[in-house]
């Protein structure tokens, strides 16, 4: 068709508008911005720290084990929240307790760092995961200290193990690093996952049937009695000691927490993972999580599910922690790469199939 | 030249949809940049929006079945009108194909598929973990292909429009 005006200017004014558009596209999803740090840059700093990647496993807590059972809740948790797994009743929860770090196949002894997540099976298709740890605090604040602090953790080419001197460098300019640093040191760890107690770590916001809205930590505190793990003997314990242990225990007995809510006084940090709230508290015995089975991740039913803190029933919400959103954005990465890899048959199941297990 | 019109349902659905997919294009490409606040905010925005397109897809599938649409230009060439009708195809079939990709992948992976605060859609998939990883991955590839199409789909509406000046632009805008 002729055209009554030259084309070339339309034809820039089309190319114009393609790459505004191609532009603002880049802008959001972070191509324009190198320093962004999303899920999957998570993820690899992870990988990185791990000095390789473990197809199939978690970038982070790889080596678990699966329980399932019940929560029995007494009804008073109903006075923060509206939430479903609050008013008196049982609901089926199934959970995966862990060890620190990304090698699936570690010793027990080396990685006494515990962690259990759970996913509370609600009514109305609702859910509830939780990520909880046996420290109170977690080891840095933000996430580009995380992401530093993981940098700092990278096996050095030669040695193949982290430079200390790194580390040191890292803990000396970060005093919350060190403060969780001398907490794993210094406190008593528990001698099993049975007698450990599991902290949320992050802060989350509570809201009753009346719409208030509180801050609220958590904890399920162990029935079972604390015993310390004697640290000097750690190298010399088997390999699937704590796993082993469990298996044993929730054979003999079902065992049992108490899910203890903690109200923020005025003046806690709700947006600081690294800092413990200190001196009494408005505390309240939500009910008791009663965990009777348990089975290696292979033959269980919890590697398949993401322990993504902000998997959250209708009553609670995110606090304003940044490590919150990190942690949910880095679980999620993971959970990408790990399933499109394919599952991995996990150390536990490996050990007793070749009669090294209990 | 076109003098023909999209019937109105078929206009109003494109240039809601038209807003809600680009809307949903940068959310999905934010929320996997981002370890931020924005991370959680973001993604739910993404599945109450996607099942809104999923369901204004329908009825525009519908619509399109139901309303014959404007004649392409005689004079278009044959490459041009093999590549509209192509495009068009593979549009209806991203609209449709992409929110069930993301419900099914969701409900693969053993997630919550939350539309808001205590409401939660049903899954449309046993829990999987395998199924959920590539689903996962063609959503993201997807994604991609989404966005150079209606890249596509803009260019060649704007040579309408200021190029060839042929009426096919009008018969949507108008």
């Amino acid at each position: 068709m002729p055209s009554p005006t030259p084309r070339l200017p339309r034809m820039a004014l089309i190319a114009a508008i393609l790459a505004l558009v191609i532009l603002v596209f880049a802008w959001v999803g972070g191509f324009l911005s190198p320093g962004r740090v999303g899920g999957g840059g998570l993820a690899d700093a992870l990988q990185a720290a791990n000095g390789k990647v473990y197809p199939g496993f978690r970038r982070a807590h790889a080596k678990g084990l699966c329980v399932s059972g019940r929560f029995e809740a007494n009804g008073a948790g109903a006075a923060l929240s509206r939430a479903s797994l609050f008013p008196a009743g049982s609901v089926p929860v199934i959970g995966r307790f862990s060890t620190g770090g990304g090698n699936p196949m570690a010793p027990d002894g080396r990685v006494v760092f515990h962690a259990l997540g759970l996913r509370f099976v609600l009514p109305h298709g609702e859910r509830w995961h939780m990520a909880l740890d046996h420290t109170p605090i977690f080891i840095a604040s933000t996430v580009a200290d995380f992401v530093a602090l993981q940098n700092a953790a990278i096996p050095d080419a030669k040695t193949g193990k982290p430079d200390p001197a790194k580390m040191k460098a890292f803990a000396a300019s970060h005093p919350e690093t060190q403060a969780f640093l001398d907490y794993m040191k210094t406190a008593p760890l528990p001698s099993s996952f049975a007698n450990g107690t599991y902290y949320s770590i992050d802060a989350f916001r509570f809201v009753d049937a009346q719409g208030q809205s509180r801050l609220v930590r958590w904890q399920f505190e162990p029935e079972t009695p604390f015993a310390a793990l004697d640290k000097a003997t750690l190298d010399k314990q088997p390999s699937d000691f704590l796993f082993d242990d469990l298996l044993a225990r929730t054979k003999q007995a079902p065992l049992r927490w108490h899910m203890i809510l903690v109200v923020a006084n005025p003046g806690d940090r709700t947006d600081n993972a690294t800092v413990r709230w200190t001196g009494p508290h408005r505390q309240i015995d939500a009910g008791t999580l009663i965990l009777d089975h348990a089975a290696t991740e292979t033959q269980g039913d919890c590697r398949d599910y993401n322990y993504d803190p902000l998997i959250l029933p209708k009553g609670v919400a995110a606090s304003d922690d940044p490590i919150l959103a990190a942690r949910s954005a880095a679980y999620s990465a993971s959970f990408r790469r790990r399933t499109k890899e394919g599952p991995r048959v996990d150390a536990v199941t490996s050990a007793h199939a070749t009669g090294g297990g209990q | 030249m076109t003098t023909e019109r999209f019937a109105l349902p078929a206009r109003i659905l494109h240039w809601l949809m038209a807003a809600l997919i680009l809307a949903m294009l940068l959310i999905g490409a934010g929320m996997v940049s981002t370890a931020t606040s924005r991370y959680p905010e973001l993604l739910a925005w993404h599945r109450p929006i996607g099942i809104a397109i999923l369901i204004l897809a329908l009825i525009r599938l519908a619509v399109r079945l139901t309303h014959r649409p404007p004649p392409l230009p005689s004079d278009l060439p044959p490459l041009q009108v093999a590549a509209a009708k192509g495009s068009h195809y593979l549009l209806y079939a991203l609209m449709i194909g992409m929110p069930l990709i993301g419900w099914a992948m969701q409900s693969a992976g053993g997630y919550p598929i939350i539309l808001w605060k205590g409401v939660v859609l049903f899954p449309i998939l046993p829990h999987d973990a395998l199924a959920y990883g590539w689903l996962r991955f063609a959503h993201g590839l997807l994604a991609y292909a989404f966005f150079l199409l209606i890249l596509g789909h803009l260019g060649a509406a704007l040579f309408h429009a200021l190029i060839r000046r042929d009426g096919v632009f009008r018969s949507m805008a108008g």
